[in-house]
Parts: C-alpha cells; sequence; structure tokens
C-alpha cells in the first residue's frame, strides 16, 4: 500500500501526516473520554485497555508466531492471583503487575517447551490442558485462590484527586498505550521478524538462522507476560478474585478478540478486545442469548471477512485512497 | 481391593465407552476436515434434548433417539455446509475454522439455555440403573452393562463401515489426500458432509446414554462432553481399536476418584 524506500522509513510507527494526525485525534479523544462519558462507560473502556492487553500478548503468539494456545485462562489466573497474593503482603501494585508477569512468563516458557515438538491441533490441545488444570487447582486449594470465598484485592487509591474509576482509567490505558507501542517495537525488531519466519515456515526460518527453541520460547514467554500482566491490572480494577472467574470461556473470549479483530494486526487486537467486552455488554437485556449473539457474530464476520475487523477496516481505507478508481 | 478394582474397572469402561462415541466423532471430523470440532459436545447435547422434547410429547424410546440423531446430524450437516464450506472459499484460516465451531458451539449453548432448561433434567430411560446383574463378586447394573454392549457394537459397527465398505474406503481416501480422491471421481463435498453427520450422530449417541447414570441433563453437559477433546490425540488419531480401547480405559479413572478420596487428596484427581 505505501511506498518504503528505507529501512528507517520502515521502522517509522506513523508514517503518513494524516495518519499522525488521526492517532493524535484518536489518543485525545481517548484521554477525554472522562468529560464526555459516563462512569459506567469509563469502566467499560477501562475494561477494554486491559484486555487489550492480552490479546495484543495472544497476537504475538498466534497471530505473529502461529503457536495455538488455549491456555491463556491459566496464564491469566497465575497473573491475577500473583497479584492478589502479593498486594496482600502490601507490595506495591507496579512491582505486584510486573511480579504478576514475570511469574506467568515462566509458566509460559514451560508451555512452550511442548511447542518444540508439537504443532497446530496437538499443540492446542496440550495448552487446553493448562488452562484447564490450572483452573482445577486453583478450585481445589483454597490456599492459593481464597477458596469458595474468593480473595480481595487492594484497589487502586485515587490519583491526583480525580475519581477512582477515572485514575484506574487512566492508569491503565497508559500502561496499554505502552504495551501497544512494545509490541510495535517487538514486531518491527529481529525478534518480530523471526516469529514471522517461524509461522510461514519453521524449517526454512531454522535454515535462515533463526533459532527455534529460543524465539518460540521466547513468543510464549512474551505472550505469557502480557496476559499475566493483564490478569493483575483485572484484580486490581475489580478489587476481587475467584477461581471461577477464569474458566475455559474465558481463553475463548481470548480467541474470539484475536481472531475477530485480526490476526497479526495490533489495531486489530484492539478492536478484538473492544469487541469481545462490548457484545455482551450491548445484548446484556438478552442475556440469556448472549452466547447466541456472540457465535452469530464470529460466524458472520469470519465468513465475511476473514482477516479481521482490522482488515476490513484496511480494505475501506484502500477503496476510499483509490476512489472513484478502483 | 481386587474386586473393588474390577467393580470401577467395569464401570469404568461403561462410562469410558460414553466418551468413546463422542471421541469417535471427534477423531472423525478431524481426520477427515483437519478440523478440530469444539462444536462436538454442544451437538451432542442438541441432539439429546431434541430426544427429551419428543418423550415429553409421550413418543417411545427408540423413536425419540432414532430423531435425535436426525436432528444432530442435521445441525452438523448445515453447519458444514452453510458456515465452514463459504467460510473456506474465502480463504479462512485453520484457526478461524476451529473459532467457526466454537461460534456454532455457543449459538447452541445458548439456544438451550433459552429453549431447554437452566435446571437439570430427568431423563427417562428403559434400561433400570438399579437391577443388578452379579459375576462372582463384581456387581453390574443392566445400565452399565447395556450401555457397555451398545456402544461397544456401535464402536464395531462403525469400524466395518470405515474399514470394509466402498463409503468408508471413500471416507479414507478423502481423509488421506482430497485432491487426489476428487480426482478419482468420489464426491468429497459429500463425504465430508456425510462424516460430520455421522460424527454428531456418535456424539448423539453417548448423549442419550449419558444423562441416565447423573440422572439429568442441561446445558452444562456440553462442557462434559467438551473434555473428549484432549482424547484424539491421547489415543493416536488413525487406529479405531485404539481410540476404542483407550477411551474405555479413560473411562476407568473417572471412577478413580472415589477411591483416592479414602487415603489421598483428590485434588489433582478431580482433573479427570
Amino acid at each position: 500500500m505505501d511506498l518504503i524506500e528505507s529501512y528507517r522509513e520502515e521502522l517509522k510507527l506513523v508514517r503518513k501526516p494524516w495518519s499522525k494526525a488521526w492517532v493524535a485525534v484518536m489518543i485525545a479523544a481517548a484521554l477525554l473520554m472522562p468529560l464526555y462519558l459516563s462512569p459506567h462507560m469509563i469502566y467499560l473502556a477501562t475494561l477494554i485497555a486491559i484486555f487489550s492487553i492480552g490479546v495484543l500478548g495472544q497476537n504475538l503468539l498466534i497471530g505473529y508466531t502461529g503457536q495455538i494456545s488455549f491456555g491463556q485462562a491459566g496464564f491469566l489466573a497465575i497473573g491475577a492471583f500473583t497479584f492478589g497474593h502479593l498486594s496482600g503482603w502490601g507490595v506495591p501494585w507496579p512491582l505486584c503487575a510486573l511480579a504478576a508477569g514475570l511469574v506467568a512468563a515462566v509458566f509460559g516458557i514451560l508451555i512452550g517447551i511442548p511447542s518444540l515438538r508439537l504443532k497446530g491441533p496437538y499443540l492446542a490441545i496440550v495448552t487446553m490442558g493448562f488452562g484447564v488444570a490450572v483452573y482445577q487447582i486453583l478450585v481445589n486449594v483454597p490456599l492459593l485462590s481464597g477458596g469458595r470465598m474468593g480473595m480481595t484485592v487492594a484497589r487502586l487509591e485515587p490519583l491526583f484527586g480525580m475519581t477512582r474509576i477515572n485514575s484506574a482509567f487512566y492508569l491503565n490505558l497508559i500502561i496499554c498505550l505502552l504495551f501497544i507501542l512494545l509490541t510495535y517495537n517487538i514486531v518491527s525488531s529481529y525478534m518480530g521478524r523471526a516469529f514471522i519466519a517461524i509461522r510461514d515456515n519453521d524449517i526454512a526460518a531454522e535454515v535462515l538462522g533463526v533459532n527455534l527453541t529460543r524465539y518460540k520460547l521466547m513468543a510464549f514467554a512474551i505472550s505469557s507476560f502480557y496476559v499475566g500482566v493483564q490478569g493483575g491490572l483485572y484484580a486490581q480494577l475489580l478489587g476481587y478474585l475467584e477461581a471461577n472467574m477464569f474458566t475455559w470461556m474465558e481463553t475463548i473470549a481470548f480467541l474470539v478478540a484475536v481472531i475477530v479483530g485480526g490476526l497479526a494486526m495490533i489495531n486489530g487486537s484492539i478492536m478484538g478486545a473492544a469487541f469481545v467486552i462490548l457484545v455482551p455488554h450491548i445484548f446484556s437485556a438478552y442475556k440469556e442469548l448472549v452466547p447466541v449473539v456472540f457465535g452469530i457474530f464470529i460466524i458472520v464476520i469470519l465468513i465475511f471477512e476473514p482477516q479481521g475487523l482490522a482488515g476490513r477496516i484496511f480494505k475501506i481505507r484502500l477503496y476510499f485512497r483509490n476512489w472513484p478508481f478502483r | 481391593m481386587m474386586e473393588k478394582f474390577l467393580q470401577y474397572t467395569i464401570s469404568g469402561m461403561s462410562q469410558g465407552s460414553l466418551y468413546t462415541m463422542v471421541a469417535l466423532g471427534i477423531v472423525l471430523i478431524y481426520r477427515s476436515n483437519r478440523v478440530l470440532n469444539f462444536a462436538q459436545g454442544d451437538m451432542a447435547t442438541a441432539g439429546t434434548f431434541a430426544a427429551m422434547a419428543l418423550l415429553g410429547m409421550n413418543l417411545y424410546f427408540w423413536m425419540s433417539s432414532l430423531f435425535a440423531l436426525f436432528v444432530g446430524a442435521a445441525i452438523a450437516v448445515l453447519f458444514y455446509f452453510c458456515v465452514l464450506i463459504p467460510a473456506q472459499r474465502r480463504d479462512a484460516t485453520h484457526l478461524g475454522q476451529i473459532m467457526l465451531t466454537l461460534g456454532i458451539g455457543l449459538i447452541i449453548q445458548g439456544l438451550i439455555l433459552r429453549f431447554g432448561s437452566v435446571e437439570p433434567q430427568t431423563f427417562p430411560f428403559p434400561i433400570s440403573d438399579t437391577k443388578v446383574y452379579e459375576f462372582g463378586n463384581v456387581v453390574v447394573s443392566q445400565l452399565s452393562l447395556g450401555t457397555l454392549i451398545f456402544n461397544l457394537v456401535a464402536s464395531i459397527g462403525f469400524y466395518l463401515l470405515v474399514q470394509k465398505t466402498k463409503l468408508g474406503l471413500a471416507m479414507r481416501a478423502t481423509s488421506e489426500n482430497l485432491q487426489a480422491a476428487q480426482t478419482l471421481g468420489i464426491p468429497t463435498r459429500r463425504i465430508l458432509a456425510l462424516s460430520w453427520g455421522l460424527a454428531a450422530m456418535l456424539g448423539v449417541l453417548g448423549g442419550c446414554f449419558w444423562p441416565r447414570p447423573c440422572c439429568w441433563i442441561h446445558f452444562l453437559c456440553s462442557n462434559r462432553f467438551s473434555r473428549d477433546l484432549p482424547r484424539p490425540s491421547w489415543e493416536g488419531s488413525t487406529a479405531c481399536p485404539g481410540r476404542l480401547s483407550a477411551a474405555c480405559f479413560w473411562g476407568w479413572p473417572n471412577r478413580w476418584p472415589a477411591v483416592i478420596f479414602l487415603s489421598h487428596s483428590r485434588t489433582l484427581w478431580r482433573f479427570w
């Protein structure tokens, strides 16, 4: 779509002046949200920002590296409960969030080891087993999860005289933006190209000098780190945790977000996260039918736009760029 | 201890044979379409609910079960023609196709929630689970024996269909090499649709037997069936007798938690 004449130009995050203006408008609109949206909508926007972090990580793993993982609920739970326990011991929340990511990353490496031997559905099933095992362990070990009573987590104190929800919104928005930048950097770097090479053809990638073991494990570790941090921030926002929050449905939500948003598309991850959070909310009046609506949306989007929402927006942009000549 | 071992082995095999039915369906679809069907449990549950609805209209059990088989098959075939093929034509990714099965699974779950019931419901069944037969010191209920025999017969029938008939040969050819099968004149699309229908029927067969041991059925049964997903990889995805024996064995640990509970923590075993 764009003519890129140098490597330096390719590394630019936003290339065209108009694109810069759009990005500036969108960031400004996001920052000013508390001025024109109700607290409930701000809460939803906060959830989207938090969920986007995990979906970005999942997209790095599935979209860029081509490794299917169905165990994200497990990493999310590990991150959330790590955050919960550490904050209960009085550790400052930034360290808790970092620890949540790191602990999840360690488990990510462990789960990534089978990826060196397994592919496709077999890897999916191994990771799915991990998600189920984490859930069962949390359900059955009250020491870890707080049992049926769950676990209360210290919530974020209001910052700079703002309301609690506005503070949470700005904090999570900034963290989400940092993760988006980090993801763009990863994708533009040697590491990102190694991930894409593994996805396209792992044997060819190895022949060209990509260390498969290192980069596959790295993809799992980074993806799990993202999801772990998401879990920690989620725990902080809700102020309460219980094992039943991290079921198989949570993993499905991740997958839906990645696929509906668009594989290997960073803006798609955010759209996917918004989709997963907003669809159940919009159809909450028909609570029983929410899964039906969710399923219909998945099917319709996947049939009519396999590239996801980001792919559709890309096509629309392309259409208007060439308009009226198609 | 030996008696308990035999007792749990037999009842575990009986329960495992139910899993066999659902697992065979998953393997059949995976082998023919290379799609991991996450809606297998939901299709089985939908068929079982259809049977229950007909039983509520005072239809014979065998009639209701037969109809349920067709309902399950119809859902699967419709899904194949109306959802999967259009998506494949638009170059859906492999993961995208798996997500489609998740999508149809969610739709079925939601509809069962809406039109079935959230509350567990009893499922009338012609075989008694209180009438028992004694083989030495091992006691086997009529239901366990009936389930085991029925599912064994169905599995053998499925094996013969795949291995000894022209249709089975066409199915195997399609699963081995789709293009080569098309070149040889095999109507691959129809064969694949048949695979979906057959897989759903196997799931419904397991589903119709499932509620009775639990005395209830509700929408969460689909989750129960979905636990079958790891099975195909564990059992290997080619050899039918291997799958059959492995899935029967799989049912065995389902009974063991009760024993383990006596002396150990049940935490780890509940994973089964």
